[in-house]
């Protein structure tokens, strides 16, 4: 090692040489960095193909949630309003999205792959109010798009129900 | 001839307003400055380039709720950053950036005021600067900021003893305490940062340790002390402790540019325009400094000012007076 004053200027070289050097910041909202295809994001609720929905009202994510954040009251299916597939729907399904955690446990205990986590993360509001979605929200698709990487580039398997409805 | 009351009325309003814009945008710099040494952008979201950035940072300043501590002493909590503001832009005020000009029969001098002490009119300005720190820290009634002050006013005056050292070699090959003179005789001999290398070292030291720069920052380092002096000051009040500390850096470096770098001198007689860019080349290397070097510890720092600075400053005022008297 060369002695202290010598070592010290070749610092100020390297610090002086990163100047010239182009930044490796990511700027934000212009460049937004892909997901990974299993990243855990906004939950969605899922339909069936004939357009009745998966979910059941059996309250398995409510219970299975750690932070208690999902409401559900089930009600009958009537002969003349079905809504789910089941015996049951969810009249009120609530998530409070303050109060997740999104560890993805109600995607984990769903049956019927009704609930999902997924990749959208722009999720602020300005009110703690606005943080409850209610069903017909997270019925809803995504309305901001986020980049999702690749899933050829990564050897994790995607789940049977991200690819078939 | 001497200049009319009126014109160096114009011109203090004016150099004071430049002084300011100066220092609002030196803050911008310094931290692009120092984000393209790290490999990052500067503030670039407030208007094109972050050009905007400090006037963002101006009304977010003076619309933050003032609060002061319930046990704090009134009157000198809000006088030590005025004070501390006050002198820092007071002495820049002797400051030379050209050589005076004439016109129309009436004289415009070159600095704001010219006085024949002005190098220790600069020192006593600082000294009185650092009272404001001290007021600050005390009237606060807070541990943090009382130890803090303590630490940071230990700090200023040892270095202002090598600082004031290190010039005397100036001094005594300009003949003057002078600042006007001081850069006369620098364009009729040379930049006295040739014969005066290891002055203009010392006082590069002195001068970091003095403003409170890295490496010589730990009256402001976070981790260290929260904020030390000006731990209980918020909004407009924080402000003025930021702009004396800043307006005290443009001063040292205005001042390096007079003592050391032959002022406003230079080829084509562009008088202060060479002066701007000598300061801001100054200014660069005092950022480059701060993005470079580590932190020094608080025993490390008062080691280095009175067993290393002060002698080496003492011994350079001595060599310097030995060869000009016998030569």
């Amino acid at each position: 090692m060369s002695p202290q004053p010598i070592s010290t200027l070749k610092g100020f070289g390297v610090t002086f040489k990163q100047i010239f050097k182009k930044p490796i910041t990511q700027q934000y909202p212009e460049y937004k960095r892909p997901v990974y295809p299993r990243f855990r994001g906004r939950h969605r609720l899922w339909r069936h193909e004939n357009g009745l929905e998966k979910c059941v009202g059996c309250s398995l994510c409510a219970a299975a949630s750690p932070s208690d954040c999902i409401r559900v009251i089930a009600d009958e299916n009537t002969p003349d309003n079905r809504v789910s597939a089941g015996e049951r729907y969810a009249r009120i399904y609530e998530i409070n999205m303050s109060r997740c955690i999104f560890c993805g446990y109600c995607e984990l205990a769903c049956p019927f792959d009704a609930i999902t986590l997924g990749h959208e993360y722009e999720i602020s509001e300005y009110n703690r109010d606005d943080q409850i979605y209610t069903k017909d929200m997270l019925l809803a698709p995504p309305v901001k798009h986020v980049p999702v990487a690749d899933p050829d580039l990564y050897d994790t398997p995607i789940p049977y129900y991200e690819t078939h409805s | 001839m001497t200049e009319p009351w009126w014109i160096a009325l114009i011109e203090a309003l004016l150099v004071v307003n430049l002084l300011l814009g100066l220092f609002a945008y030196l803050t911008l710099i310094e931290r692009k400055l120092l984000g393209r040494m790290q490999l990052r952008y500067g503030p670039n979201r407030a208007g094109k380039f972050g050009l905007l950035q400090p006037i963002a940072d101006l009304v977010k300043l003076i619309r933050k709720e003032a609060f002061a501590p319930s046990s704090a002493v009134d009157l000198l909590y809000i006088l030590a950053p005025i004070v501390s503001a006050f002198t820092a832009i007071a002495a820049f005020s002797v400051i030379p950036f050209g050589p005076g000009w004439t016109v129309n029969g009436w004289h415009i001098n070159g600095e704001v005021a010219n006085v024949s002490i002005g190098l220790i009119l600069v020192f006593a300005l600082g000294s009185i600067g650092i009272y404001g720190f001290i007021v600050g820290g005390w009237a606060s009634e807070s541990k943090f900021s009382m130890l803090g002050s303590m630490r940071t006013c230990a700090q200023l005056v040892s270095y202002e003893v090598s600082l004031a050292l290190s010039v005397l070699g100036v001094v005594i090959l300009g003949r003057s305490l002078n600042l006007p003179e001081i850069v006369h005789r620098q364009g009729e001999l040379l930049p006295f940062v040739a014969p005066q290398f290891i002055g203009m070292l010392v006082f590069v030291m002195g001068g970091i340790a003095e403003t409170s720069r890295a490496p010589f920052d730990l009256p402001e380092a976070e981790q260290e002390l929260v904020a030390g002096y000006h731990t209980e000051y918020s909004g407009m009040r924080w402000g003025l402790f930021q702009m004396a500390e800043y307006i005290n850096l443009i001063t040292l470096s205005g001042l390096m540019v007079t003592l050391f770098l032959a002022g406003w001198h230079g080829p084509w007689d562009l008088g202060p325009l060479w002066f701007l860019l000598k300061l801001l080349g100054v200014l660069f290397v005092f950022i480059w400094l701060r993005a470079t070097l580590p932190r020094l510890r608080y025993d490390q720092l008062m080691r280095f000012s009175w067993k290393v600075l002060l002698p080496v400053a003492t011994i350079n005022a001595v060599i310097t007076a030995l060869v000009v008297v016998w030569a």
